[in-house]
């Protein structure tokens, strides 16, 4: 256990802020540790941590994906259109929007490993390609989704938020399992040193591609669980999304040279950043404060992941990080 | 590593200006007036306020940085210089744009101290640093409109012109030689350009990388500054979230012109021609009428189609 912890040090502490957040929430809440707010708050958490899941398979091959919220709003508008209708109908919808998603990210992919263009850069470039498509299909707000199918998602089961249920999911059936494939380790390979992992006959543009096409399949989840939440298609939802998954991994101890963090401590970061964010709602903080107050928390935070700095011996250590 | 001659100007920097013409041609099949003076001098107007913004993210790129505070630099330099020049007291006025200026130095230094002193990747410390000047913002505008309007000099600034050329046009034009110079003729250029390739050797080779960071930064933020300070005079007020449409065209018109976002390569010269080609594009589209979901896809299309050309060449070379 003890061992566990140490390797995951980065993930446990992240874990022991969210917890103490989440009491300081549930306390200050006006209502109280109820069902219903807790399925509230895990709702919005789950839209961001799924964003900040597609973030993060691009920062561990040292990408980033500046196209995360576009591909959110492009799924999402996909989404109010098909994710309605007869079950059979809905199930063909949600299969296609998750298709879209994984699309985007090959494309991505694409572009990054045989474009030979920098991430930040070709994601910056398809980010205003996909956002032009969702503005195609829905150039103001509207649309449906399945009100039942909505509610199945983001409701409770058995007092239990789904939105926590599904978390857990994605961390026990995708995220261990895939952590102990090649694929797993090639994604670490290639994100601590490109050339090492070539040298050493591994498949990196597969590992590459496959990497973004993952990130673009839970940003195209992300886009479809906002979708159920607001059951309507906005193409406007991107760029708050894709600012805040950087800030998410980052906040989860992922680092952005590549290589280093898991998909838990990406989920965990999100949940702090929404966590933040909902705290200050019920803080009693005059409102026009508040986002000033989420900055320097957010600065404060990123500072204090930074802080180990001053513990350096050696200066030339630095430049390593 | 290819070395390329400082004098020779590759042909990276020169395919913005070729994409340029090329839209300016083909723009004019469709729209005669384009070929106009009117309209070309027009755009030069409209460029500066994106050349000023590319002319200090140039410089943080050459780093191996980015700076994703530009939005916010920009929109607190135009809400600082719009209440100053808005209050009526002739001493505020006179203070309007240097108190702008300092105002942008001083984000960057805050930028660079994340960046070289406590050592936060750039792209989440100056996000952080976005998100609290919007709160400063927000808690003093009370999420209104900032009062206050542009000193008579900033309007000149903005959209005065000199025989025919905009001025706002020249000061883009002054701050890019200028910063020409101190790239070419100071030890700061060639360090930039050294951090940008190696940091630690830089580092080893006796150079102080953090006061050059420190330095970049500020720099950067001060063209951020006075990039609101213009288009706070151009539109006689400043308004919330008047950056943020500026932030990714930024980014974009520094790669098309030919500087490495990893740092160390690059050119003014290049972000001259991609400021040029971006605003261009953007206006030509807007000429053209069509939808905004049309003009993202073309956007995003050109941009690709561009650094595939990059890559192409780079490739053959």
């Amino acid at each position: 256990m003890r061992d566990f912890l140490r390797s995951n040090k980065r993930e446990a502490s992240a874990f022991v802020v969210l917890a103490g957040l989440l009491s300081l929430y549930l306390w200050s809440h006006p209502i109280g540790p109820t069902t219903y707010v807790m399925t509230i708050w895990a709702n919005q958490c789950l839209i961001l941590a799924l964003a900040a899941m597609a973030q993060f398979f691009a920062v561990i091959v040292r990408g980033i994906d500046l196209s995360v919220g576009a591909v959110m709003a492009l799924t999402n508008c996909i989404a109010s259109y098909m994710v309605i209708g007869s079950g059979i109908e809905m199930a063909f919808g949600v299969v296609v929007v998750i298709a879209a998603g994984i699309g985007c990210g090959l494309l991505n992919g694409l572009l990054v490993v045989y474009g030979r263009i920098q991430p930040i850069v070709a994601t910056l470039a398809t980010a205003s390609l996909f956002v032009g498509l969702a503005l195609l299909l829905r150039p103001t707000p509207g649309g449906q989704i399945d009100y039942d199918l909505a509610d199945a998602m983001t409701l409770d089961v058995l007092g239990m938020p789904t939105a926590l249920i599904m978390t857990a999911a994605i961390i026990l059936l995708i995220w261990v399992p895939l952590r102990r494939t090649g694929l797993g380790l090639g994604l670490y390979a290639v994100g601590s040193s490109e050339q090492a992992a070539f040298q050493s006959g591994m498949p990196v543009a597969k590992i590459k591609l496959a990497s973004f096409a993952m990130g673009g399949f839970f940003a195209g989840l992300a886009g479809l669980y906002f979708s159920f939440v607001t059951t309507t298609g906005d193409a406007g939802i991107g760029p708050n999304f894709t600012l805040n998954s950087i800030a998410a991994v980052v906040l989860g101890g992922v680092a952005l040279r590549g290589g280093i963090g898991t998909l838990t401590g990406a989920i965990a970061g999100a949940f702090i950043l929404k966590t933040i964010g909902a705290l200050m709602f019920f803080s009693g903080l005059p409102p026009l404060a508040q986002p000033f107050i989420e900055g320097l928390i957010l600065a404060g935070a990123i500072a204090i992941g930074g802080a180990d700095i001053l513990r350096i011996k050696n200066r030339l250590e630095a430049f390593g990080r | 590593m290819k070395t390329t001659s400082p004098r020779v100007p590759s042909l990276d920097i020169l395919v913005p200006y070729f994409g340029s013409v090329l839209l300016i041609v083909g723009g004019s099949f469709f729209f005669p007036q384009i070929l106009g003076f009117a309209y070309l001098a027009q755009q030069l107007q409209i460029a500066s306020f994106l050349g000023l913004l590319a002319l200090g993210a140039t410089l943080v790129i050459l780093l191996g940085h980015i700076d994703l505070s530009v939005p916010w630099v920009l929109g607190g330099a135009a809400i600082l210089s719009t209440s100053l020049a808005g209050s009526g007291d002739p001493a505020l006025i006179a203070l309007a744009i240097p108190a702008a200026l300092i105002f942008g130095a001083l984000v960057g230094v805050i930028n660079g101290f994340g960046v070289a002193v406590l050592r936060i990747p750039s792209m989440v410390w100056t996000l952080a640093i976005n998100a609290m000047l919007l709160g400063v913002a927000v808690l003093n505008t009370g999420g209104f409109n900032p009062k206050g309007e542009a000193s008579t000099t900033m309007i000149w600034l903005a959209t005065a012109k000199l025989a025919g050329i905009p001025v706002a046009f020249a000061v883009w034009m002054v701050f890019t030689l200028a910063m020409a110079v101190l790239l070419k003729k100071s030890g700061f250029g060639r360090y930039l350009s050294a951090i940008g390739y190696n940091e630690k050797a830089t580092f080893l080779s006796g150079v102080s990388t953090p006061s050059v960071i420190f330095a970049a930064f500020a720099i950067a933020g001060v063209c951020s500054a006075m990039g609101g300070v213009l288009l706070a005079g151009y539109a006689n007020q400043a308004y919330q979230s008047m950056g943020d449409p500026f932030l990714l065209p930024t980014i974009a018109a520094v790669v098309i012109g030919g500087t490495s976002i990893l740092g160390g390569r690059g050119s003014l010269v290049g972000t001259v021609g991609g400021v040029l080609f971006i605003t261009l594009l953007t206006s030509i589209l807007s000429v053209m009428q069509i939808s905004d979901a049309w003009r993202n896809i073309i956007f995003g299309v050109i941009i690709i189609a561009m650094l595939l050309l990059q890559t192409l060449r780079r490739k053959a070379a």
